[in-house]
């Protein structure tokens, strides 16, 4: 059952991936970029990370991608006749081919790495979301408090450069 | 139960498919969401170790990664709504005066 799940949601998100590159309008891009945020929430639920695969679907699909709408239907772009640039085509055969050697590399590595503590059945009678958030406000409180200053640096840079400049700041050249 | 190299599988192909959609892809905001496959390739890999490790530090990195493409997202966007403001243009070959 879990295999049926996992090749579901595999081959929809890797065609929903293709078809967000290789779409002509950037609309169907987003609605495609949306498809592949679902089934890859649908990924993470198998590999038992709830708490991940809810926040994907509310921050990713709910407010990532809705600025990307709200940024295209802002713009009102025209349909571009050459959307691709053909003259770097041909890296991705280089960058494809190596992909696959270090796939090769490390799938056939002797080291399987040391098992932590949190194994599925420990977390299971806490519940995913308490014990991440026990663990993230422990171990990781420092990085947590560096990703709000992140957000709030990335806010008002946002808003500062988005906002429409007023014709004082426009003529004041000689500053 | 599905092996882990099936997830690192998925994740890889994610991966070069954004890839991909930054090289060669004209329109920045595209070029954007390719960036937004790339992170999500990334997280797979994050869950998926995680999930075969048996540690959920894996999975708090993963949010990590989410708040900062949530981060990517309004500051790259604010830069197309300035560009587009001032030149109209949103194609990456477009936006070239830093390339002196």
């Amino acid at each position: 059952m879990v295999q049926i799940f996992f090749t579901y949601f595999a081959l929809v998100s890797i065609a929903a991936g293709i078809l967000t590159v290789s779409l002509r309008n950037p609309v169907h891009c987003g609605i495609a970029l949306l498809a592949l945020l679902g089934h890859v929430a649908g990924l993470f639920v198998l590999l038992h990370a709830e708490f991940v695969a809810v926040v994907q679907i509310i921050i990713y699909a709910g407010a990532i991608l809705i600025l990307y709408l709200f940024v295209l239907m802002l713009l009102n772009l025209k349909t571009e006749e050459r959307y691709f640039h053909r003259r770097h085509a041909w890296y991705i055969t280089g960058v494809g081919a190596l992909t696959v050697e270090l796939l090769l590399v490390l799938l056939a590595s002797r080291f399987g790495g040391a098992k932590g503590p949190a194994a599925v059945e420990a977390v299971e009678q806490i519940g995913n979301s308490m014990a991440i958030g026990i663990l993230m406000f422990s171990d990781y409180l420092l990085p947590f408090e560096i990703v709000g200053i992140f957000l709030l640096g990335a806010i008002v840079g946002a808003i500062v450069l988005a906002k429409t400049p007023s014709p004082a700041d426009l003529s004041g050249d000689e500053r | 139960m599905v092996p882990i190299s099936a997830y690192v599988v998925v994740s890889a192909i994610l991966f070069v498919t954004g890839l991909a959609g930054v090289l060669i892809r004209r329109n920045f905001i595209i070029v954007m969401m390719s960036v937004e496959i790339m992170l999500n390739a990334a997280n797979i890999n994050l869950v998926a170790f995680a999930s075969h490790l048996d540690s959920l530090g894996g999975q708090i990195m993963a949010l990590f990664v989410i708040a900062i493409a949530a981060g990517e997202a309004a500051v790259g966007l604010a830069i197309i709504i300035v560009v587009f403001r001032g030149k109209l243009a949103t194609n990456v070959d477009q936006i070239n005066l830093l390339k002196w």
